[in-house]
């Protein structure tokens, strides 16, 4: 018999857990910056005809598959799934809803202890007195895990791990002990702080406190929409995209927490409520934070340049320095709630990455709930320890990738088909509407079945071969380039440039230029290489080398191109680090599938059938 | 602000709002299911 009694406390409490869930850093750093990228205000059509066609649709379809695989005592998406379907592959594309979530808590309890050092620097006042260099800076150091600014050696590692044993200690308390009470409480104080931050954002006026737009400058240019990017499929795969991510959909979390409910439990309005609350987070909060806030201090073009970083880079490297010119205590207050409101976002959501790899062990090795909240915090720490050291080596960006991206986009798809196509719509459909408290247009019958698989398709084709340049408009398969994001693409390694081999006795420089100069910070050594942009504008890259093991081949003034040695030595390449992580999350597939094979012989041979 | 930004973003916002609040409203007032239902927190009280 399975030992996990686990159970919500309320109705409410689920919803807010399930919001929770879906809202993460992504509302507040990740939609403004697709928005400004794809579109401005014409990017919310795309976005929301996805929401209707493909996040409803999916979040239907998780919560009906969790609740159904409750009945029968599952906890997890590869038992679920195979209570759907008897065929044994469902167990092993299930296991996608139990490795999505470890290998993104992986690098998101990282993230999340970033929002507790940053509550930690807002309060003692680091920030202040920085000019915008040292406050990007001060990021770039942090991510360097040896070096430390603050006198607490290994900082970002001592944070990393008081915010995983924090999250393990929730997650010991249970469901409603625990996930449920975070909920509560994160929720609507990530609302509270959003409303504040949205206030003072929209309020900005341009002459005061060293602004030089008024903050509607930035809502005028996120907002005014550009309808002939419609035409364009990469603004509607990258509008599907972000409801994805933002609907935490595809990932294992929403089947898990909706397998602790009743059969007669309502179900669709739970998954409308959560689910709308989300949108209203990203959409009018999200969209009111950090594009104002920067437009108003930066303008349009500097916060475009900003833009191509990513929102983490925003959020990190610039926001902290915008909150300092409202003075000392207003800054302080600005910075808790900025980063107070990415922390609840985040554990809300990491929380939920915690369950089903907890309920699987609690299903079928009747492990308890502690010893099952340990062993998380134990591989999410493992797991983890990489990114934190490797992250400017890429493995963060691998996992994000591959199991933050790809995965989900794979598993939806499959969950999907398993649904409407194995299972039956005509069972699922019943599933989604028993006991249900609002009436769900029948024309999601055929939106679920027809619709929602095939755009599905079209995301994951999309990702697959997406063209280099996003040029779509060019057919033919001889004359296509892949982009370097796209899968294929990044199978091949494309854009990794001349240090193709994991270990070589040269570095080649990656970009033509000349050496602007050789230089020591922080007692690293960097040789800077410029060159002159498309648009006149220097742009520099700094590789970084070892005195005592590499021997500079060049010197300051000299020309350099592509391919050309920069220094000799004993070097490990980028590649390795890219290969190693690959290698990991592959690693970590295999084992959960194989920790499921033997809890289905372990099954068979108690004569567990269901 | 102008024109097209503005009513874009009152509309989409108003839309969002509205069925943000229906639909948690919603929540709150349904009734119970009978027991025995998913949540443990109402066990104890008298349907």
């Amino acid at each position: 018999m399975s030992t996990n009694t686990e159970a919500w406390g309320s109705r409410v409490g689920l919803v807010l857990a399930m919001a929770g869930n879906a809202v993460g850093f992504g509302n507040f750093l990740r939609f403004p910056v697709q928005a400004v990228q794809n579109g401005g205000g014409a990017f919310i059509i795309p976005y929301l005809v996805s929401f209707l066609l493909l996040g409803l649709p999916l979040l239907m379809i998780e919560w009906a598959s969790g609740r159904f695989g409750g009945q029968f005592g599952h906890h997890s998406t590869p038992f679920i799934m195979g209570s759907m379907d008897k065929r044994w592959i469902w167990k092993y594309v299930g296991v996608f809803g139990i490795f999505s979530n470890i290998a993104i808590a992986a690098y998101y309890c990282y993230i999340e202890s970033w929002t507790i050092s940053y509550i930690f620097h807002s309060l003692f006042g680091t920030f202040n007195g920085m000019d915008q260099l040292e406050v990007a800076g001060f990021f770039s150091n942090y991510l360097d895990v040896t070096t430390s600014t603050t006198g607490i050696p290994y900082e970002a590692l001592i944070f990393f791990v008081l915010c995983l044993a924090l999250n393990t200690w929730i997650l010991s308390r249970g469901l409603s002990g625990g996930v449920e009470k975070v909920a509560k409480i994160g929720v609507p104080m990530l609302i509270i702080f959003g409303i504040f931050l949205a206030y003072r954002g929209i309020t900005l006026k341009a002459g005061h406190e060293g602004a030089i737009n008024n903050g509607t400058e930035g809502l005028n240019f996120l907002w005014t929409p550009d309808y002939s990017s419609l035409a364009n499929p990469k603004v509607w795969l990258a509008a599907a995209g972000q409801i994805f991510f933002t609907l935490s959909v595809g990932m294992g979390s929403i089947q898990c927490y909706a397998s602790y409910l009743k059969k007669r439990d309502d179900i669709a309005l739970n998954a409308m409520s959560a689910g709308w609350m989300n949108e209203f987070v990203e959409i009018v909060l999200g969209s009111a934070v950090i594009i104002p806030i920067s437009i108003g201090y930066l303008g349009i073009d500097r916060v475009v340049e900003l833009t191509g970083i990513g929102g983490l880079g925003l959020g990190f490297r610039t926001m902290p320095f915008l909150f300092e010119q409202w003075g000392p205590i207003l800054s302080a207050i600005a910075g808790v709630s900025f980063f107070g409101l990415l922390f609840f976002a985040g554990i809300t959501s990491s929380l939920a990455m915690g369950t089903p790899g907890m309920g699987f062990l609690m299903d079928e090795f009747n492990w308890s709930r502690s010893r099952a909240a340990f062993a998380f915090g134990a591989v999410i720490l493992l797991l983890g320890l990489p990114t934190i050291f490797f992250f400017n080596e890429g493995v963060f960006d691998e996992y994000d990738y591959w199991a933050g991206t790809v995965s989900l986009v794979v598993f939806a798809l499959l969950e999907a088909i398993l649904f409407s196509w194995v299972f039956g719509l005509k069972k699922g459909w019943r599933e989604i509407t028993e006991g249900a408290d609002i009436k769900i247009p029948l024309a999601y019958r055929f939106i679920i079945k027809y619709i929602t698989p095939v755009v599905l398709i079209l995301v994951f084709t999309g990702a697959l071969i997406r063209p280099v340049n996003d040029d779509w408009s060019n057919l033919n398969p001889r004359e296509w380039e892949f982009h370097n994001e796209s899968i294929i693409g990044q199978l091949q390694h494309k854009g990794i440039g001349p240090n193709k081999t994991w270990f070589a006795d040269a570095f080649y420089a990656e970009a033509d230029g000349k050496i602007d100069s050789v230089f020591v910070l922080r007692e690293k050594h960097y040789i800077r290489v410029t060159r002159v942009g498309p648009a006149g504008e220097s742009v520099s890259r700094d590789y970084r080398f070892n005195p005592e093991k590499h021997k500079l081949s060049l010197g300051p003034d000299d020309e350099v191109r592509t391919g050309e040695v920069l220094y000799n030595g004993m070097i490990v390449n980028r590649i390795f680090y890219i290969d190693m992580a690959r290698l990991l999350l592959v690693s970590l597939f295999l084992f959960i599938s194989l920790l499921v094979f033997i809890a289905w012989r372990k099954r068979t041979l108690e004569g567990r059938t269901n | 602000m102008n024109a097209s930004a503005l009513i874009l973003m009152i509309a989409v916002q108003l839309v969002v709002v509205v069925f943000t609040v229906y639909f948690f409203y919603r929540v709150l007032v349904s009734k119970p299911k009978p027991e025995p239902d998913s949540y443990i927190e109402n066990d104890d009280v008298e349907r």
